[in-house]
């Protein structure tokens, strides 16, 4: 074996291991800067009911986008805290149902109830990438304007609605009333 | 107190394993007799105080002593005592504890049977894992210890363990995942002994293989019941899903399955031995990253119970020293390995590098396709996700050619095999194939699936080469029986491994294919029909478990009339977390599996419930057990035993003569 491609193994491993050592430091949980506080990205789809849905459809004040799916497991975790804010009415939520199958997705609505004013469906994941979702669950909060403020990676229960979303939420409310 | 008693043991263990990884190491390099003697006690010692540690973990859960914040996090007073006991690696720092005291456990296991070895070579293997365990200990002890204290209030009660792994899938899949993960680490450690002392030849392909086999039998079940309790547990009747965290596992699995074909060929044949090292090397940087993976939250999952970025930079540094370390070694050190032999182009060992090949292939492409999204994000800022379409697209065809080449491989012969002798051989077996593979679909199933035709060809191509080696192998005995004993233990692991995978294909594709389900809502005493089979709602009542409240249907399967199987799937909600579960009921089967997930009663009293059918979805884990059997079986093989006998005997008087001092067996 000639000597340099001995040190191939190696190398690679190296860049491996920068590549790793970068990945670190991104935080999944940080959405790229240039979708904070950019207006959501444009959709013509239908909902997991077979509607047909596009920006128009958007509740008119503040809402959350939640990305979910019947596969997701943590989901189920936050769902109670989604049930609970539909029902009370304290903000509309809109479902993203990402990367799930339709049949699946409606069960798993029918089986754990449904908090969303309707479900967008992303079979593909397309619209899920110009959102830049990284996985299920994620929430969003749009403003009245539908220009996106704050995103929350991973389960959103009721410390995280207490802490994050409520002074989020009180902060937009009294930018608007300014 | 109790608890720090546990710190104190960890430390002990720590001093013990930098000690165990410096002076034998040292020892082996100088010729230090001394020294190198104190690797074996060395190892006892860290196992024992490991151990200890692992156990007064577990007598903190029993106690529920919620001061501890690991127990405090994942255990609850109301949680049954197997499953406070299985608490304990129900997060990051017991599992890290029970991982390290696996990896002592083997590393006394190698001090107890290496006796064939010399001194030096356990020495240095010892002194390896002495390293690794240290810094395993060195990681507890400064990001994770699972004896740290809420101070100065401690909870009254546990905030209870993740209801999902509340399960006897969970009891039993975690420790045997880390057992074969850590086993990988053994063979590390005789490659880089090898390296370090210069001896790549066959004797150490020879130690290293019963190891690898073990590590690759006890993986191959750890990965089976991760899959069986996915399939069962969370609710979905998948068995795999390409997740983030499922993959480090099966690519740490697919290195090392190449690495066990090719240590056969280092060891019978003496070439590929730079090749084989590297391949050692890659299997243990595969379950290494499987760690960094679930433990920094590089990749965000069902599975990532714990995350925590400091972690990860800790472990990416282990990474760093210990496989950055083992290439660098490579690199200066493979240059000097020669094979003194060729091959044919078609001989056995073509076949088994074109294995080699395909499956490092796959493990890289799965590998890519598990970073890529994290990769994409640190080069562009940009996110983007990778789901199964991907890993199917490559790996299926991949296993495809490599089945067609399992077929060959073991009826060609060493160096040289002439292509007019194949196609004799495997004429007859290839049309076989494909004359099953279009009957036996259409009899079981009485459909005609393009996907089914080719996994039953290629499982019967499988089977019936199996058969004509066997065949070919007792032909010229005096009556087969007499033939077949004469077969060794690791023709015949290696044969019934084979098997496995042909019983496996099986399960794959008959279930992706072939499974049907169906969304029903029923009211009590209301059926409907799924395949040959209807279900009927007897009704359902309340439950009350230990840590639970829920729900229970009953329902009565039928086949033409005749009953099937009663079952009973529930809806639970655990009082700790308020968390909701759904436990399936499964009627399982030889030739398909019937199960039920309850969704919510509405409020005219009837329940929404997912009935499904699956064919042959246990051949799935049936082969995976036949793979392991057969890697046992192999490791277990009269030559190396034969070996260790005899060499025990002459070693340990070489020892003690040169060595004038007391040589302490470790048994």
């Amino acid at each position: 074996m000639q000597r340099w491609k001995a040190f191939v193994p190696l190398l690679a491993f190296v860049a491996l291991a920068v590549l790793l050592w970068r990945g670190l430091y991104l935080d999944p949980k940080e959405l790229p800067s240039m979708l904070i506080d950019k207006p959501m990205p444009a959709f013509a789809l239908t909902t997991v009911e077979g509607k047909e849905v596009s920006n128009a459809d958007l509740p008119d004040g503040m809402f959350l986008l939640n990305v979910w799916g019947s596969y997701c497991l943590p989901c189920l975790v936050e769902h109670p805290t989604f049930m609970r804010l539909a029902e009370e009415g304290e903000i509309p939520v809109v479902g993203v149902n990402y990367r799930d199958r339709k049949d699946l997705a409606l069960r798993w609505l029918d089986d754990n109830g449904d908090p969303f004013a309707f479900s967008i469906l992303d079979e593909s994941g397309r619209f899920g990438i110009d959102l830049g979702v990284y996985g299920a669950p994620e929430t969003y909060l749009v403003d009245a304007n539908g220009v996106i403020r704050y995103r929350h990676v991973s389960v959103l229960d009721e410390n995280v609605w207490r802490e994050e979303f409520l002074p989020a939420i009180a902060e937009l409310q009294a930018e608007g009333s300014e | 107190m109790i608890p720090e008693l546990g710190s104190f043991s960890l430390i002990l263990a720590l001093c013990l394993s930098v000690i165990l990884g410096t002076l034998p190491l040292v020892g082996a390099q100088t010729k230090n007799l001394l020294w190198m003697n104190l690797a074996r006690p060395l190892a006892a010692g860290v196992f024992v105080f490991t151990g200890i540690a692992l156990a007064i973990l577990a007598y903190a859960f029993v106690v529920d002593d919620f001061s501890v914040q690991f127990v405090a996090q994942h255990s609850n007073s109301l949680l049954p005592t197997r499953y406070k006991l299985t608490a304990v690696w129900g997060g990051h720092e017991g599992s890290f504890l029970v991982w390290t005291f696996m990896l002592t456990a083997w590393t006394l296991a190698v001090g107890v049977y290496s006796k064939s070895m010399p001194l030096s070579f356990v020495s240095r293997v010892l002194g390896v894992l002495g390293l690794l365990t240290a810094a395993y200990i060195l990681f507890m002890l400064g990001t994770s210890n699972p004896f740290d204290r809420v101070i100065p209030l401690p909870p009254a009660d546990g905030a209870d363990l993740n209801s999902a792994l509340q399960d006897i899938g969970f009891i039993v899949h975690p420790p045997t995942l880390y057992m074969g993960y850590v086993g990988f680490s053994v063979v590390f450690a005789f490659a880089i002994a090898a390296l370090l002392s210069g001896r790549l030849d066959a004797a150490w392909a020879r130690w290293s293989r019963p190891w690898a086999n073990v590590a690759w039998a006890i993986l191959t079940i750890g990965i089976a019941l991760g899959s069986w309790w996915a399939y069962y547990e969370l609710g979905w009747g998948g068995w795999w899903a390409w997740d983030p965290v499922e993959n480090p596992p099966l690519i740490t699995w697919l290195f090392g399955t190449a690495l066990v074909h090719s240590l056969a060929v280092t060891e019978k044949r003496g070439v590929f031995k730079s090749w084989t090292v590297l391949l050692a090397i890659l299997a243990f940087a595969g379950s290494l990253l499987g760690t960094f993976i679930t433990r920094s939250g590089l990749l965000t999952s069902v599975h990532a119970f714990a995350s925590d970025p400091t972690r990860g930079v800790f472990i990416l540094a282990i990474l760093g020293f210990f496989i950055g370390g083992a290439l660098l070694l490579y690199a200066l050190r493979a240059p000097l390995m020669k094979s003194d032999v060729g091959f044919g182009l078609l001989s056995r060992e073509i076949f088994l590098l074109a294995n080699n090949v395909i499956l490092v292939v796959a493990a890289a492409s799965i590998f890519l396709g598990t970073l890529f999204p994290m990769v994409y994000q640190a080069l562009t800022d940009d996110l983007i996700s990778i789901g199964p379409p991907y890993f199917n697209a490559i790996f299926v065809p991949l296993m495809i050619i490599l089945v067609v080449f399992l077929g060959v491989g073991p009826l060609s012969r060493w160096k040289r095999t002439s292509q007019a002798y194949l196609v004799q051989q495997l004429s007859k077996v290839a049309v076989a194939s494909v004359v099953l593979g279009v009957v036996i679909p259409l009899l079981i199933m009485l459909q005609i699936s393009i996907a089914a035709t080719v996994a039953v060809m290629l499982a019967s191509w499988i089977v019936l080469s199996i058969g004509k080696d066997v065949a070919n192998r007792t032909a010229n005995k005096s009556d087969r029986l007499s033939g077949l004993r004469g077969l060794t233990y690791s023709y015949y692991g290696m044969q019934l491994a084979h098997f496995g995978i042909a019983v496996m294909l099986i399960g794959v594709a008959l279930t992706s294919y072939f499974a049907m389900e169906k969304s029903v809502l029923l009211a009590p005493g209301q059926s409907t029909e799924l395949g040959e089979y209807s279900f009927t709602l007897n009704g359902s009542s309340d439950i009350r478990g230990p840590n639970f409240v829920g729900d229970r249907a009953e329902i009565v399967v039928l086949n033409n009339g005749e009953p099937v199987a009663t079952l009973y799937p529930e809806r639970r909600v655990y009082l700790a977390s308020g968390t909701p579960s759904t436990e399936m009921a499964i009627d399982a089967g030889f030739l398909r599996d019937l199960f039920i997930t309850l969704g919510e009663q509405k409020e005219s009293g009837s329940w929404s419930m997912t009935l499904y059918i699956k064919p042959f979805v246990r051949w799935i884990w049936l082969g995976a057990i036949f793979m392991a059997f057969g890697g046992t079986l192999a490791a277990a093989d009269k030559r190396y035993r034969r070996l260790r006998q005899r060499r025990s005997v002459s070693a340990e008087q070489q020892q003690s003569v040169t060595a004038g001092t007391q040589v302490t067996p470790v048994s």
